[in-house]
């Protein structure tokens, strides 16, 4: 294991037993993530994708082999506030306020009362959110409501961000705006990402690496460290390797899908 | 509630109300022509036991001059909707509440056993559902006794609930309140155990990952996402409350009530009372509702769910 990997994967199985037989989610998965990586998982649905960072929450716990967060098993690493989780629907408490919303995990873990606001409307500044903290959420639009979501996962600082496919319900152009944002946010806090996609541009704009699964079973065809820089404006997506690195992607979710 | 609203809602009420008009004629028509002959008028057939052969409709028909006596005799076999509302304003507004010929004297009787009672069987209900929820044991042996419990017809339970709890004592406010809370327990535990369950993986998977403990589940999202389900459940349960306090004064001689009132009103041959008591209970129940969806409304409101409430 490599000294800055955050999140350590070796030779991870987990096989989910069904009234149809064993279901391998996750085949021999191996995977380093550095700190302050963007790291992009995309692939078909039942690739293991949302299962792998499930793992590394400790939602899930992995039939067999190693995973380890910050040094820690999973569920040590969750109860040390290791790392905030944006579902892909934003889950905002329809009767809390947006702050109420995104002092949830604060109340929980049990923050004071100055702290709880403070860190709110810092959180709030850096997802844009400014002065929307007495609404309701069912006042905002969905883009927003995402936002909203990701302010509550970094409220208590954890520094790995886990992102299931949060912005998949959302429009492409608000989704072109929250991407934008997202580099923005990632370049400002340097917290190491780990964004779960089906969306092959959004994989490459994002990343700095890009994790192509495919399924039955579910596992890893392909790691693509991009080349891209770190500043990304929208329109670095009509270069030509953006393209390049596009098409690598699209042949490994292609290859994957041979068997089928 | 809109015109557009209400519109609908009176033409029901209108169509109830003609119907009811209309079929006062044909009930009453064999006591009317009795009472008409009694007072000298020519009616036919003449003899009482020949009229037996035709029925209300076709008497009323042949007697005409019967229709409009139809609407006012003192001891009616159905009372029209104005000798009903004339009892109504008499039993209400012009008897002193605490007489016993005030039907206002009688109503707080009932409604006084159907608010405890609808006390006990709501806690009860909510700590039940809470129960069945979060243990598993309870969630495989509670449920089908409480299904159980209301497939027994309460007409047959409540006599012996009442003449046992007399026999050690008890008296009164709480037998009659028992009823209620045994009729209105159930659609608590229903409403409350769909509600406290509503939050779905995601939202439990979103609390784990702050590794918060049941205590912080249950008070900060299964008790505030079960807020809608609770008040449905709590207007169906008051109703059934309602009912149940009417029906433990039913089968005992209960002297005050609006079961009391239903009773006296048969067995005396005062169709009115009877009546009187059955809308008193009825528009009783309607308060309630209201009020509680009244309270229902400003609760998800503040909650800031009333735009889907």
């Amino acid at each position: 294991m490599d000294s800055t990997s955050v999140i350590s994967a070796k030779n991870l199985n987990l096989t989910f037993e069904t009234n149809d037989g064993p279901v391998h989610a996750l085949k021999d998965v191996s995977l380093d993530i550095k700190k302050g990586e963007f790291v992009s998982f995309i692939g078909p649905s039942g690739c293991g994708k949302t299962t792998f960072l499930r793992c590394i929450a400790g939602l899930e716990t992995p039939t067999s082999g190693d995973i380890s967060v910050n040094g820690m098993t999973p569920d040590e690493a969750r109860k040390a506030r290791a790392y905030g989780y944006v579902f892909q629907a934003a889950g905002l408490y329809p009767w809390r306020t947006i702050g109420g919303n995104i002092s949830l995990p604060l109340e929980i873990m049990g923050f004071s009362k100055a702290e709880q606001r403070e860190r709110v409307n810092r959180v709030m500044d850096l997802v844009d959110l400014g002065g929307f903290e007495k609404r309701f959420p069912w006042q905002l639009s969905g883009g927003m409501q995402q936002r909203a979501s990701i302010a509550r996962a970094l409220a208590f600082d954890a520094d790995i961000l886990l992102m299931d496919e949060p912005f998949g319900a959302l429009d492409e152009i608000v989704r072109d705006h929250l991407n934008e944002q997202l580099l923005k946010l990632w370049a400002r806090t340097e917290k190491t990402i780990a964004f779960v996609t089906h969306s092959i541009p959004e994989a490459v704009y994002l990343s700095t690496k890009i994790v192509v699964m495919s399924p039955r079973p579910g596992r890893i065809t392909d790691v693509i460290d991009s080349p891209l820089p770190k500043d990304r404006p929208l329109d670095i997506r009509d270069s030509a390797e953006f393209i390049e690195i596009s098409h690598r992607v699209r042949d490994g979710l292609r290859a994957g899908h041979v068997d089928d | 509630m809109n015109i557009r609203g209400i519109i609908p809602a009176l033409v029901v009420v209108g169509v109830i109300f003609a119907i009811w008009t209309a079929a006062v004629i044909p009930m009453n028509a064999h006591l009317t022509a009795d009472q008409a002959q009694r007072d000298g008028l020519v009616m036919t057939p003449e003899a009482p036991r020949d009229r037996q052969d035709f029925t209300g409709l076709t008497l009323a028909i042949k007697n005409p001059a019967i229709i409009p006596l139809t609407y006012t005799l003192t001891r009616p076999r159905l009372p029209s909707p104005h000798q009903v509302a004339i009892e109504m304003y008499e039993t209400i507004f012009t008897k002193a509440p605490t007489s016993r010929r005030s039907l206002v004297y009688h109503g707080w009787v009932t409604l006084s056993a159907t608010l405890l009672g609808f006390v006990i069987g709501t806690t009860l209900g909510v700590l039940l559902a809470v129960g069945i929820v979060y243990n598993r044991t309870m969630d495989k042996s509670v449920m089908p006794w409480a299904i159980t419990s209301q497939t027994i017809p309460i007409l047959a339970l409540a006599p012996m609930i009442i003449v046992m709890l007399g026999a050690i004592g008890i008296q009164g406010l709480l037998p009659k309140s028992i009823i209620s809370a045994y009729l209105s327990f159930f659609p608590v535990v229903v409403g409350m155990v769909k509600g406290l369950r509503s939050p779905d993986g995601m939202q439990l998977d979103l609390l784990r990952t702050y590794s918060a403990n049941a205590n912080q589940g249950f008070w900060k999202l299964r008790l505030p996402a079960s807020m809608p389900y609770l008040f449905a459940s709590l207007k169906i349960g008051i109703s059934a409350a309602l009912v149940g306090a009417i029906v433990g004064e039913l089968p005992t001689g209960a002297r005050a009530g609006f079961g009391a009132r239903m009773l006296v009103g048969d067995q005396y041959g005062q169709p009115m009372v009877t009546w009187a008591a059955l809308f008193g209970a009825a528009i009783t129940a309607a308060l309630l509702v209201a009020i509680l969806s009244w309270i229902e409304r400003r609760t998800l409101t503040r909650m800031g769910m009333g735009a889907t409430a």
